[in-house]
């Protein structure tokens, strides 16, 4: 399964994440290919972000391993919106800046030339005229460029998106599609969590396709078919409060 | 013109004890208050109050053993205050509890043996004095110890600034972000934890535990209403913690009142005030101002 061509920028092998014993991913194996779009689709509750979050170390694996070639320091990462607090007073400006992180740290001076990219970066995503605004005072649709134009700000080989267009409008997701593309052409690799097949067949030419287990992964159209989708919807129902210790790694060795 | 001089300026003029209060509560203002602003950015409004219980055990224990020494005890509060702040961040990160349900717990008991420790030994006059404190009886040493605490923790709270605010604005970017030691996020909440600590029990000689957290928490949740800018935040809860303390001091001179309670009423009015007053406040959402055309 998940046989690319080209190198991968992020192998799993035989990936396992469970919360209170339940597996949330189950023996998950595949790689991320170099320089691709890859979205990751799935029913709710399938695993979707847990998989963006075990790449990113933040939740740890009971089983299996995940190698990465990127240092972290080039990987970014944009968490879905509700983890972040939004009426802290923080100005749009500032926001951006804070992609600088991994390079200048806690006590690092913010340069000309860092500034100079900030306000780039913000008129790249739309969003001049609102440096000085607090990230409170700002729609969605607009909070959500600001955090591009910070994962910009990152200057990340590896792009890790958890659902990047949730709730936003029609003319928000085409720019900030626009902007992946950007990224594509530059060759950065980009996954994403999305839920919309319309858009993932348009945009992304690689698909994993996950209902806890994997279900499908590889180029786009192959992944999204019918069978495929009809089979994760089945998989992701099956929650058993009781259900019996997995013993494949054991038959495996 | 002299009724405004005597009013002002002659009680802190008279009396050392008066001059030496100011400066204590000033150098409070200037350190404490910020934190509270941080605390509530935080949804931890309550923590002060729950930190200034824990710290109660190892002042008992320091007066049990040295008596009514300020460094003893100083240290005793400190020594409790960040054995509970750290046991709850330990537990937090090792159980499935959040960290101020765990806090919640330990200082509850730290609450319950420092009143043991208390009544064992102490007289009720002894308890009544840690409780609220006195800010009319701070001598020299005490002095020396609010406005060394106060230095450090607003020197230690530039340093931490930017790693706080990006803890407490997204966590999550931070944690994904982190690359060394430094970065680490519980690393930014301990150290503001101890600073919150090491001001309460700082504030404890002047006011009293239970009142420390009163100049920490009140004007910087009636500053939040003021400014939309965290920096401004910042300055306004510190000149507001300021202004509590220099009115605070005189009226309970000329009312002859308790100090730290009259410190706490002052600061509390001017919540009052900011409640009405204030941008964020009651008053403008009832005039509705005219709305801009863009």
């Amino acid at each position: 399964m998940g046989g690319c061509r080209g190198s991968a920028v992020v192998t799993l092998e035989n990936l396992t994440v469970s919360y209170r014993q339940h597996p949330a991913l189950h023996h998950i194996g595949g790689k991320f290919v170099k320089g691709a779009l890859t979205a990751v689709i799935g029913p709710n509750g399938s695993g979707k972000s847990t998989l963006l979050k075990s790449i990113m170390g933040l939740v740890q694996p009971a089983g299996g391993c995940i190698r990465t070639d990127t240092p972290r320091s080039r990987i970014a990462y944009l968490p879905q919106q509700s983890e972040i607090d939004r009426s802290f007073p923080m100005q749009v400006r500032d926001c951006v800046l804070l992609g600088n992180w991994t390079t200048v740290g806690a006590w690092g001076g913010i340069s000309a030339a860092m500034l100079a990219r900030a306000d780039a970066a913000i008129h790249t995503v739309g969003l001049v005229g609102f440096e000085r605004r607090t990230v409170g005072s700002l729609s969605s649709g607009q909070f959500q460029r600001v955090l591009f134009a910070r994962l910009l700000m990152q200057d990340a080989n590896l792009m890790l998106l958890d659902e990047p267009f949730n709730a936003m409008d029609s003319r928000t997701t085409a720019a900030l599609l626009a902007l992946i593309h950007q990224w594509h052409t530059q060759g950065r690799t980009v996954i994403a969590v999305l839920h919309d097949d319309a858009q993932v067949l348009a945009h992304f030419d690689q698909t994993v396709l996950l209902a806890r287990e994997l279900v499908a992964w590889g180029p786009t159209a192959q992944v999204l078919t019918e069978a495929n989708l009809q089979r994760a919807r089945v998989l992701a129902e099956a929650w058993d409060d009781t259900a019996e210790i997995c013993h494949a790694d054991e038959a495996a060795a | 013109m002299s009724d405004l001089y005597d009013l002002l300026v002659g009680p802190f003029a008279e009396f050392a004890f008066m001059r030496r209060a100011l400066v204590a509560t000033l150098a409070l203002a200037m350190s404490a208050a910020p934190l509270g602003v941080f605390l509530t950015l935080r949804r931890m409004s309550l923590l002060g109050d729950a930190l200034s219980h824990a710290v109660l055990p190892g002042v008992a224990l320091a007066f049990m053993l040295f008596g009514l020494s300020l460094p003893a005890m100083a240290l005793g509060g400190v020594a409790a205050g960040l054995v509970v702040a750290a046991l709850a961040g330990v537990i937090s990160r090792a159980t499935a509890l959040k960290e101020d349900a765990s806090l919640a717990a330990l200082y509850l008991v730290a609450l319950a043996l420092g009143v043991t420790l208390i009544s064992r030994q102490g007289s009720q006059i002894d308890l009544l004095h840690i409780l609220f404190g006195s800010a009319l009886g701070v001598d020299e040493p005490g002095l020396l110890l609010v406005a060394g605490v106060a230095s450090v923790s607003v020197v230690a709270l530039a340093a931490l600034y930017r790693g706080l605010v990006l803890e407490t604005f997204d966590p999550l970017f931070l944690a994904a972000a982190h690359t060394g030691r430094a970065s680490r996020p519980w690393v930014w909440q301990q150290s503001f934890l101890m600073l919150v600590v090491i001001n309460l029990v700082a504030g404890f000689q002047t006011l009293g535990t239970l009142m420390a957290v009163g100049l920490m928490m009140i004007p910087a949740v009636s500053a939040r209403l003021w400014h939309e800018s965290l920096a401004a935040q910042l300055l306004n809860a510190s000149a507001q913690a300021a202004a509590a303390g220099m009115s605070g001091l005189l009226l309970s001179y000329h009312l002859d009142t308790p100090s730290g309670p009259t410190i706490i009423g002052c600061a509390g009015a001017l919540y009052a005030l900011s409640l009405l007053l204030s941008p964020g406040g009651w008053l403008p959402r009832i005039l509705k101002r005219p709305h801009r055309v863009a």
